[in-house]
């Protein structure tokens, strides 16, 4: 591990018009680690996801990536730095083929290897090659989320931002999506920074969590030291594990 | 604090100031630089490189003004503009509506007899109010239920040669010709709206613009029944209830035992557009309460939720068509009478762009918005009438300047329809803008 | 009565071009009755619901829907704002579309557009303010507000529908469909992106309509603390075509539907629940020696 952090958020405050969204919200996340942000509906993580996007932009505190403050830096700049993102409502272009979808992910990275990403994604989601020409919008909500993940893969990110991966999709996928994260993260040693409602397997799959209730960051520790907490339990698990 | 620091550094501002160097160059010294002259033998080509260059410098200049302060402000930090100003404007001004509008109403009913109204304020007064109507009748195709209609001079052009036809023709009073011409314009708004009802975005707006032109084309044409380029002269002048705004026996001034002045006929004209806008507003705010106008929002807002709800939408787009269209027709048929004479020339494209132009600026679907756009904009054109040659270039500046400081209009609020306990207006950036923007 | 069929789907099949999206597909949802459709992405499990809902044509097949009276209405031959008017089947959909720029109660307003609009004298009688349009209005809020409290939104009537958090968005969409009066409920993945004490809450919100309107549900899901909870009857689509048509219990077992959509985990899931006991254990013990 390196001796900063690969992202560090410190004291950020974003805000709506008048709405404050965060509210000094710090975390860090290291090379090498997978580490995932739970909280209710409405609590701030994909605000969170988007400042560090630099969209809507932090009104104070500081978001660093590799050591450097990249908190008023454009979006696409940021973009072009390592950094991959599949957002929230998986934004994915509905009017061209799911090809030409994965091409534009690919567009900030060395396209020498671009076949070998080609394939990788494709591994990982087969369907998405069986409709490799079809239209990103002809897709069924699954696909798209399956797609939204593949293109930001395609950027060859060394830090992976995940918005609710395992948004409409089915009990199978999820388990395969979670499962192709943490392989790699083991065997690329890609860093990954994820929201989710699903915090059971979010958890379950991370080495460190946060938990953020109303824009604040209440509670952090490891995967499994929060799934141990009652409070998580009751709060975010209960209802069912699955 | 870092995040206070400035955001940019002398290197990027020398790269931005010799692109901006280059670019200016490359304009002026093609367009004032290079000078022809017309000699004997042909054109010459006289440098003037003093003033280009004095331009470039003033471009370097301004920019590198701009790049050291306002642009390098660093984010977060407070802008320029007061955040009051900048977030508080909008919902500032719906609040003095309430106040705003019966005020600007009774202004509007005693300014013919103010001591400073003459000939020329009232003439401009029915000019403004002409198209508060025409904004307030588009207002319900565009603001409300979100269609892009390009074309709305059509029924405007629809009434107007509704009533001329009529009343020439036939000798039909202004009161029985004004539903006529709103009926016909309602019923061409519906064969518009048949044609659009499957088209989306940009292909709406299209056909909306070619229907527009189309009409204008056929009025153009058909010589023997519109006369053509020639228009239509001689178009009976209203009559206050039958009785002639005319000198002499039997006259209003007579009737009603004035001394004659030919400011009657205006005062009265004046009255008249205040009332038939006074009746847009009220059927308009009215409708907006009914199922019919909910309908038309949610429509705006998402068309396949509006069908999964059992709502018609073919009939939910007719009825915004022809609603709108009616208006534009009365306004169409006031426009006649009070012209007197009509030809195609004033139903031209601009007319249409004209009439958009107060709804998008007021702030789609606000009513208050429409009268201060048309106010600004008509008003401005006559300010500005001196400035011939450089009028439509200061409002094409000004239009440029308020859209980025209110991109959703003057009044970019929106107050719902209903409520519960508590009035809270809906902000702008939730609210969708339809088809076809 | 419950148990009769409400909503009999024979012999689907929707072809876009050359694709099969759904194939010969045929089963019953139940009167006073929650029916799963479940099954993998892109098995054409929204394009059966579109079918039904009018915004597709289906290539071959008939939808049929049975009211109380003994009226039946062939959904495939309606236009699709008759099949929530008169057929009275109302939808929600997977990416939430509510009238973002409309206040809740407005949403809920808009969805008795048919009955306030007769009651308007069909807007004539509303400009002119003649007609019983007034109370019918009245009634309508209270409609709105029933289900409001239902779904505990009550208190942000007066807000603008897209101001509210997601999980609000997903029941406020529920509740504006419950509006329309329907005899069937057709849901679309409402429980994504809630989180379970969310998705629990949605359970008995469903539980609730099924009991106390006696409304059938038909429900696509991929939470299966929901379909399983609170399904009374599941039916399973891999690549448009029915593969299981059971009880949950038998649904949960069954060989095929394990292979293509739920996938083995019981025993990964024993293992990390054993785990986390661990932690927990060591936890507390920690804190008692300290």
């Amino acid at each position: 591990m390196s001796a900063h952090p690969l992202l560090a958020v410190s004291e950020v405050e974003t805000f709506y018009g008048r709405i404050q969204a965060l509210r000094g919200v710090s975390l860090d996340v290291h090379q090498g680690e997978i580490v995932t942000l739970i909280g209710a509906n409405g609590a701030g993580k994909s605000t969170l996801m988007m400042t560090i996007c630099g969209s809507p932009q932090a009104r104070s505190g500081r978001v660093l990536y590799d050591g450097q403050d990249i908190t008023t830096f454009p979006t696409h700049q940021i973009m072009h730095m390592g950094i991959a993102q599949s957002p929230e409502g998986r934004r994915i272009f509905g009017r061209m083929t799911v090809m030409e979808n994965l091409m534009i992910g690919a567009s900030v990275a060395d396209q020498k290897f671009f076949d070998e990403d080609l394939e990788r994604a494709f591994a990982l989601f087969p369907r998405l090659k069986d409709r490799r020409d079809q239209r990103g919008g002809t897709l069924s909500g699954g696909e798209q989320q399956m797609l939204a993940i593949a293109r930001a893969l395609m950027a060859r990110p060394r830090l992976l931002l995940l918005d609710e991966p395992s948004l409409g999709l089915a009990p199978l996928v999820v388990k395969q999506i979670f499962g192709a994260i943490g392989e790699l993260n083991r065997a690329d040693g890609l860093t990954v920074f994820l929201v989710e409602q699903n915090a059971y397997h979010a958890l379950k799959l991370a080495h460190r969590g946060y938990v953020m209730v109303n824009g604040q960051i209440t509670m952090s520790g490891t995967g499994t030291e929060l799934l141990a907490r009652d409070e998580i339990r009751a709060a975010y698990l209960e209802g069912g594990a699955h | 604090m870092a995040s206070m620091a400035l955001k940019r550094s002398p290197r990027s501002i020398l790269i931005d100031l010799a692109v901006t160097s280059f670019l200016a160059l490359a304009i002026f010294g093609v367009m004032v630089g290079l000078r022809t002259e017309t000699v004997p033998g042909g054109l010459e080509l006289q440098p003037q490189w003093m003033s280009a260059l004095l331009l470039v410098a003033a471009a370097v200049g301004g920019r590198a003004i701009l790049l050291l302060t306002v642009w390098n402000r660093p984010e977060g930090a407070p802008s320029l503009i007061p955040a009051a100003v900048r977030e508080g404007a909008g919902s500032a001004i719906s609040r003095v509506g309430k106040v705003f509008g019966p005020a600007l109403l009774v202004f509007a009913l005693l300014l013919p007899f103010l001591p400073f109204t003459d000939r020329y304020i009232l003439d401009l007064s029915i000019l403004v109010l002409t198209y508060v109507m025409l904004g307030w009748g588009l207002n319900i195709v565009v603001g409300l239920a979100g269609l892009l209609d390009l074309g709305y001079v059509a029924f405007y052009a629809v009434g107007a040669y509704s009533y001329a036809l009529l009343a020439l023709h036939f000798g039909w009073s202004f009161w029985l010709c004004l539903p006529v011409a709103g009926i016909l314009a309602a019923f061409w708004g519906i064969i518009l709206g048949f044609p659009v009802l499957r088209l989306r975005g940009d292909y709406l707006a299209i056909v909306t613009l070619a229907f527009g032109e189309i009409i204008r084309v056929v009025l153009l044409n058909w010589y023997w029944f519109t006369g053509g380029p020639d228009g239509l002269s001689g178009i009976p002048r209203p009559s206050f209830f039958g009785i002639e705004f005319s000198r002499g026996e039997g006259g209003f001034a007579d009737a009603f035992g004035l001394e004659y002045s030919s400011l009657h006929r205006i005062i009265f004209l004046y009255f008249l557009i205040l009332a038939l806008a006074l009746l847009t507003n009220y059927v308009t705010m009215r409708l907006r309460r009914l199922p019919i106008g909910r309908a038309w929002e949610a429509l705006r807002e998402d068309e396949i939720a509006c069908r999964s709800l059992g709502l018609n939408t073919t009939s939910v787009k007719l009825t915004a068509f022809a609603t709108g269209a009616m208006f534009g027709g009365f306004a169409g048929a006031f426009f006649a009478t009070r012209q007197g004479f009509i030809s195609p020339e004033s139903f031209t494209f601009i007319e249409s762009a004209l009439i958009l132009a107060i709804v998008v600026l007021g702030g789609m679907g606000s009513q208050i918005g429409v009268v201060i756009a048309s106010v600004a904009l008509i008003g401005g054109f006559e300010v500005f009438r001196e400035a011939e040659d450089y009028r439509m270039l200061i409002f094409g500046l000004a239009m440029v300047l308020i859209m980025i400081w209110r991109p959703r209009g003057l009044i970019a609020t929106r107050a719902p329809s209903i409520f519960l306990r508590e009035k809270k207006a809906v902000s702008g950036s939730l609210v969708a803008q339809g088809e076809g923007h | 009565m419950a148990g009769d069929a409400l909503l009999e789907v024979e012999r689907l099949t929707m072809r876009f071009g050359g694709l099969t999206a759904v194939d010969d597909l045929s089963f019953t949802a139940r009167r006073g009755e929650i029916t799963a459709l479940i099954g993998p992405n892109g098995a054409g499990k929204t394009t059966v619901f579109n079918c039904i809902t009018g915004f597709y044509k289906p290539t071959v097949g008939r939808i049929t829907m049975h009211h109380d009276n003994g009226e039946r209405f062939l959904l495939e031959r309606l236009p699709d704002f008759q099949i929530p008017r008169t057929a009275k089947v109302a939808r929600t959909f997977q990416n939430i579309r509510l009238f973002g720029g409309m206040t809740v109660l407005e949403n809920l307003m808009v969805a008795q557009h048919n009955p306030l609009m007769r009651a308007s004298g069909y807007t004539f009688g509303g400009v002119l303010g003649i007609g019983g349009y007034r109370h019918a209005e009245r009634e309508a809020v209270e409609l709105a507000k029933y289900w409001l409290e239902q779904t505990g939104l009550l208190a942000r009537a007066d807000d603008a529908a897209g101001d509210l958090p997601y999980g609000d968005q997903r029941r406020l969409e529920i509740a504006r469909a419950m509006c329309t009066g329907p005899r069937l409920l057709c849901l679309d993945e409402p429980a994504a992106g809630l989180n379970p004490r969310e998705s629990d809450e949605l359970n008995r919100l469903l539980l609730f309509i099924r009991k106390e309107r006696g409304v059938g549900i038909l429900l696509i899901e991929h939470d299966m603390s929901v379909v399983m909870g609170i399904s009374d009857h599941i039916v399973v689509l891999d690549y448009g075509a029915k593969i299981a048509d059971a009880a949950p219990e038998e649904i949960r077992n069954d060989p095929k539907v394990i292979a293509a959509y739920l996938g083995v985990e019981d025993e990964e899931v024993e293992e990390v629940e054993h785990e986390i006991e661990e932690t927990a254990a060591a936890v507390s013990g920690e804190e008692g020696s300290q």
